[in-house]
């Protein structure tokens, strides 16, 4: 009998290029995503040393990070710093003959959503990208991780990065999601279960039979979040679901049998039954409550029924949010709302928001921004009447990009201001300097957006029909 | 990169957990196309007021501190974001070496890439050393990679570090000229996974 085996294993052994006695392992790298904001020193790096790009056409690029999403600023970028690093991206690319969506033609969005929907991930694959929320890849049984500029350079000279294979964590999670309750709610369920560190050093998969009902949506939302539990990567294994989506991608259409003869190889991808992890988690969903951040970290999280609790050490997290120990989050007035970002800036997030929204009004003390997470998802939003139902609600109906998730661009709070969002990171001053994050799903930030204040979605919609 | 062997220098106690590279480098600072210079953002919103002036009460505005080599913190320091700009303001501020109970992963390789120790203690030797270096007159440590060793106030105390990290800082080497030694290796795999699976060049 052969050693049974994690899907982790599997795809990292059949990327092996070499080991090193330092326990390091040289890792094939078969996709690679770049954005504007930390490429530019890689490719000065191999400028400089008069290195090339190794396999330009493994290579693919988007503006996304600092880009405006007004739509009067898309062409004439107003900040001179963003716009060289745009020109720049676009510079680089041509010059090294790696394909790229730049502002100005509908693919480009979020790089964490347009690669999949173009049909670049593709399961047993490993994906790196100067971004930590490149474990959202994982959600195709692809073995996906961020990493900084010096490991770019890394991998556009080599097509390989110098790797320690991490130890490997399973989360199985069990039960039908309740009404209103999302993957976003159970991703940040997880984190307030095993803390902002809890896998440092580790993957994470996620199995169980409530992944498997997830959309691949849903489940590249979850996987999204793996980094703010510290795990690199998440990963799932693949199933029919991520076969019917690959069938109909940009880059895999044209060639049918191609994608036959992969499946079969695919299907042998998951995790042995008897595989060993260094670690296991276990969560049952059938109770969970929707889910938001009252500090400074995303393990920060209480159900929205729940009180903050008192706990050393979150002072600092308190003071910044003006909140207190034994506090209720419902009904905590906000002033802005952020739909958006490669954790929740899919088309099936904004048909959620939007049945929320639908007929109703935006509270007139909230100014409330739709970033859909790419201009094929916002094109898909109006050709379905969300953005009229958004528009109409009183929501500025935005262009693709990273916008308020990391405050690059324009889209950023003011101190002080307190925000409903979507995204994944409630930092201090992530969303601007002295902006207050409250983390939570697409259906309860729009729930925020009716009532003008953090409210249980599911008071205001009922039982879903 | 210079090897890195030991350093010597001012700690300053940072006595939080979870410090991310949001309040390490903020967003504003990202938008550059060189490496240098991104020291004067470092801790921004710790070490400035809304109108740029200077926080008086920060540990890195305030003799001796001002000119640390060392960071002593809670544990997770540098979790969050994979910005290299989190390490390229830390080594332009003058900091080599960070002692906390835990990394972000994707920051402490990025700290490695750049020349910056990252020193893993138990939370109580965290808590030690920053109440050492709180102090002025014994703020002053002395780290020895080769050893694992931090001195402070004449004790010596020992550290661990990740074995390949250990070996990158020692030998100042530059990674990617070590992996295009092995281009033959890479080309071999390329070939038989062409073969093999041929959708994963498509």
């Amino acid at each position: 009998m052969p050693e049974p085996k994690t899907m982790f294993d599997r795809i990292w052994d059949d990327h092996l290029v070499r080991s090193y006695p330092d326990g390091t392992d040289l890792l094939y790298i078969d996709r690679h995503l770049l954005h504007e904001v930390m490429s530019p020193q890689a490719f000065q790096g191999l400028h400089d040393t008069g290195r090339h790009v190794r396999r330009p056409e493994a290579t693919f690029a988007v503006s996304d990070h600092n880009v405006p999403t007004l739509p009067e600023h898309r062409f004439e970028i107003p900040n001179a710093a963003s716009r060289l690093q745009v020109e720049t991206m676009a510079a680089n690319a041509r010059e090294h003959g790696i394909d790229y969506f730049g502002l100005g033609d509908e693919r480009q969005g979020i790089i964490h959503v347009v690669a999949p929907e173009q049909g670049l991930i593709l399961p047993g694959m490993t994906v790196v990208c100067g971004d930590s929320h490149t474990s959202t890849h994982g959600a195709f049984g692809a073995i996906a991780f961020g990493i900084g500029t010096s490991e770019i350079e890394h991998v556009l000279a080599t097509q390989t990065l110098r790797q320690k294979k991490p130890r490997q964590m399973r989360i199985s999670l069990s039960g039908h999601l309740p009404d209103w309750v999302t993957e976003k709610d159970v991703a940040l369920a997880v984190i307030a279960q095993i803390s902002t560190a809890g896998a440092t050093g580790h993957m994470i998969e996620y199995a169980g039979d409530t992944v498997s009902r997830m959309s691949l949506s849903g489940r590249m939302t979850l996987c999204n979040m793996a980094i703010e539990s510290g795990a690199r990567c998440g990963l799932i294994a693949p199933d029919r679901k991520v076969f019917e989506y690959l069938k109909s991608r940009p880059r895999l259409a044209s060639n049918p049998e191609a994608l036959e003869a992969a499946m079969d190889s695919w299907s042998h991808l998951a995790s042995d039954p008897e595989a060993r992890f260094d670690n296991a988690v276990a969560l049952d969903v059938t109770e969970l409550e929707p889910m938001v951040t009252w500090g400074t970290s995303p393990e920060h999280t209480i159900p929205i029924t729940g009180r903050i609790p008192h706990s050393a050490g979150t002072e600092r997290a308190l003071s910044y949010t003006g909140l207190s120990a034994g506090q209720s989050l419902d009904d905590l007035p906000i002033d802005t709302v952020f739909i958006g970002s490669c954790t929740n800036g899919r088309i099936e997030d904004l048909r959620l928001a939007a049945e929320i929204v639908r007929g109703r009004h935006v509270s007139d003390k909230v100014r409330a921004l739709v970033v859909p997470g790419s201009g094929l998802v916002r094109a898909q939003a109006e050709r379905e009447g969300l953005s009229e139902i958004f528009v109409r609600a009183g929501f500025e109906w935005r262009e693709a990009g990273c916008s308020m998730c990391l405050g690059m661009n324009e889209d950023r709070l003011s101190p002080g201001e307190r925000c409903a969002s979507t995204s994944n990171r409630n930092f201090e001053g992530r969303q601007g300097p002295g902006g207050i994050t409250h983390l939570m799903s697409p259906a309860m930030a729009a729930a925020a957006a009716i009532e003008g204040r953090v409210t249980d979605v599911r008071r205001l919609m009922g039982a879903r029909s | 990169m210079e090897p890195v062997r030991t350093i010597d220098g001012i700690a300053a106690p940072l006595p939080d957990r979870n410090i991310d590279t949001d309040q390490i480098i903020p967003a504003s600072y990202l938008s550059t196309v060189t490496r240098t210079g991104l020291g004067a953002g470092l801790f921004h919103a710790r070490r400035y007021d809304e109108h740029g002036n200077t926080k008086a009460d920060f540990v890195l505005n305030k003799t001796p501190w001002n000119g640390a080599s060392i960071i002593v913190a809670g544990d997770n320091f540098g979790c969050g974001s994979s910005r290299e700009h989190a390490p390229w303001a830390l080594k332009d501020f003058g900091i080599r070496c960070i002692i906390a109970p835990s990394f972000g992963d994707i920051f402490r390789n990025n700290c490695t890439k750049n020349g910056i120790l990252t020193a893993a203690v138990e939370t109580r030797l965290a808590d030690h050393l920053m109440a050492v270096a709180r102090n002025p007159s014994s703020c002053r440590f002395q780290v020895d990679l080769n050893n694992q060793t931090i001195r402070a106030k004449g004790k010596t105390y020992d550290f661990s570090v990740d074995e390949a990290d250990k070996n990158w800082l020692l030998s100042g080497l530059d990674e990617i000229s070590l992996s295009l030694r092995d281009s033959d290796r890479i080309d071999a795999y390329e070939q038989s996974w062409r073969a093999a699976a041929p959708w994963r060049f498509a």
